[in-house]
């Protein structure tokens, strides 16, 4: 059936158990973003020490997709280089346009979202925790 | 389950009818028949329909209100027709006040260009309720915003009502307007209408009424009802998309100024100034949607034909049986739970998101809504950022409920996989 390929096992155990997952009260965080189609709203703080992002913390009001995301998103780059957070933000949104694609070990668990570029109107739902920490990354790489 | 419902004979046989509708037989997962639930949206079309708009372009296709040619005039006489058939289909007080623009979203826009801007200023009030759909909000935002006046809302409460006794206080002479929706596309709440249109004119107040949701499903008397402006989309009621109403009332026809200018709207031009058509020309700038509207005028016989009366009360039955169905699906709330309801039925699953939601069930052939419903202020109130919608028409049926209940079931139970 099609919506496995959407809600992968991997998805709903993120979706379940969200890493990185912190209530962020409203206004302490760096970044807060909502899709207006769907009302899903994301808000996200990182910690960045000698050009890695040190730390991340999530807080994820949204759909399985977009949860899922954010959580895969908050387990990978935790610990990496910015300079690399942003090849695998920009590898991620191309992967999801269908476009150019990193490999599987750069990818992670992200790999699993794939299978959305299939529900167009749903992939906004696995992008948008990554367009929140592009949005976080600036912030430090502009100073 | 089936012998606890009353008895479904409402001189409409919904079976019948779906046989009018050529999508409804559709299969857009293959080997899962189409149960479409999102008529609060948009509604299908029936062939009439579809065949009055094809038959125009084929035979009677010319611009309006313009040329001598005999196909000119007969392509007038069926632009006119239609607004003949509106108005009677609302007991318009009369055919000129019966304004076709695009929808009801334009409607709305036109009245506070048109009516609203010359008479609103600050320290009036621009009267709306909390349960809105954008379209009935956002543009008197924009209102206020030019003009200084405020905005003030009637509160709904927990089952979805609106706060009647807060009508003393907020219904006072510098209302300028109380706009407010018939029935709430997302609650399905039935509006005493006739009751509020009375309160506000007690205060001088003028009264438009967003009849989007209400005007598809029972029968509405302008004249009845008294309201100075009654705004809906035909596409919403087995009509074209693109084409939809303005009902005036004429003392604020007179009122009116222009909103948009251009050709169709003017009587004498000069490189300096114009002067303007009487209405409804004044209001219809440019080549009108023709089509649409003789699309729209197949609608309304069709909808005449069947009788608004027994879609009214066949939909009434139908929402109850949903209701009924609905509660035995454990961890489902039902938001909207006023006495007078509507074929409109949103609700929130426990442990599940409704775009997740809609999303499961579409796999099952069933189309319902999951999202804010245009209604981003009454999703805070209730606390959800957004909710899933089953919303119906005359052509479906029990089957079509307990599709979807099933279909919910079965979304309910991944999530519960998913979730242990």
């Amino acid at each position: 059936m099609q919506t496995d390929d959407l809600y992968q096992n991997i998805i709903l155990d993120h979706f379940r158990h969200p890493r990185h997952s912190r209530n962020i009260p409203d206004g302490a965080a760096m970044v807060d973003e909502e899709n207006p189609t769907c009302g899903d709203r994301i808000k996200l703080n990182i910690r960045v020490e000698g050009g890695c992002v040190a730390d991340i913390e999530v807080d994820c009001r949204g759909c399985a997709i977009c949860t899922a995301s954010a959580s895969i998103m908050a387990d990978r780059v935790a610990g990496m280089p910015m300079a690399e957070v942003r090849r695998l933000s920009e590898g991620f949104v191309a992967m999801m346009r269908g476009g150019l694609e990193l490999s599987k070990e750069e990818l992670g668990d992200a790999i699993a979202l794939r299978g959305v570029r299939r529900f167009p109107m749903r992939i906004k739902c696995a992008t948008m925790p990554w367009h929140a920490l592009d949005k976080a990354l600036d912030r430090f790489q502009h100073l | 389950m089936r012998a606890s419902v009353p008895s479904f004979d409402f001189g409409l046989d919904p079976v019948a009818l779906r046989r009018d509708f050529p999508i409804l037989a559709r299969e857009v997962h293959p080997g899962r028949p189409l149960v479409y639930l999102d008529n609060a949206s948009t509604t299908q079309k029936p062939l009439v329909v579809i065949e009055a708009m094809a038959e125009h372009y084929r035979e009677t296709n010319a611009n309006v209100h313009r040329a001598v040619y005999r196909l000119a005039e007969i392509a007038t006489d069926a632009y006119e027709g239609a607004r003949r058939a509106v108005a009677r289909f609302i007991h318009a007080p009369n055919e000129h006040g019966v304004i076709f623009t695009s929808g009801a979203t334009a409607s709305i826009n036109l009245v506070a260009h048109a009516w609203g801007q010359p008479r609103c200023k600050a320290g009036d009030v621009i009267l709306l309720t909390e349960m809105e759909h954008h379209s009935n909000l956002v543009p008197w935002q924009m209102l206020a915003a030019r003009t200084g006046a405020t905005l003030a809302f009637v509160p709904v409460n927990d089952i979805g009502e609106l706060e009647l006794e807060s009508l003393d206080r907020l219904l006072t002479p510098r209302v300028r307007l109380f706009a407010f929706t018939h029935v709430s596309n997302v609650l399905g709440t039935v509006n005493p209408v006739r009751d509020l249109i009375t309160r506000a004119h007690a205060v001088g107040a003028a009264v438009l009424l967003d009849a989007a949701q209400s005007v598809p499903h029972m029968p509405v008397d302008c004249r009845a009802l008294d309201c100075d402006f009654l705004v809906f989309s035909g596409h919403k009621m087995c009509g074209p998309t693109g084409i939809g109403v303005l009902a005036v009332k004429p003392e604020r026809l007179e009122e009116m100024d222009p909103f948009l200018g251009g050709g169709e709207m003017i009587s004498r031009v000069t490189l300096e100034q114009a002067t303007w058509a009487e209405p409804p020309h004044k209001f219809e700038a440019g080549t009108p949607h023709v089509a649409g509207a003789v699309g729209l005028g197949a609608a309304v016989a069709y909808l005449e034909g069947i009788g608004l009366e027994a879609i009214h009360a066949y939909e009434r039955a139908l929402a109850a049986y949903v209701m009924a169905r609905l509660e035995t699906v454990p961890g489902l709330r039902i938001h909207g739970r006023a006495t007078a309801r509507s074929g409109v039925v949103s609700f929130s699953l426990e442990g599940a998101h409704p775009h997740d939601i809609a999303q499961l069930l579409d796999q099952d052939g069933v189309a319902i809504r999951g999202g804010h419903l245009c209604a981003q202020p009454l999703m805070r109130k209730r606390g959800v950022p957004a909710l899933n919608r089953a919303s119906f028409y005359f052509y479906n049926t029990r089957d079509d409920v307990d599709a979807l209940v099933r279909s919910v079931l079965r979304a309910q139970e991944f999530f519960a996989r998913a979730n242990g």
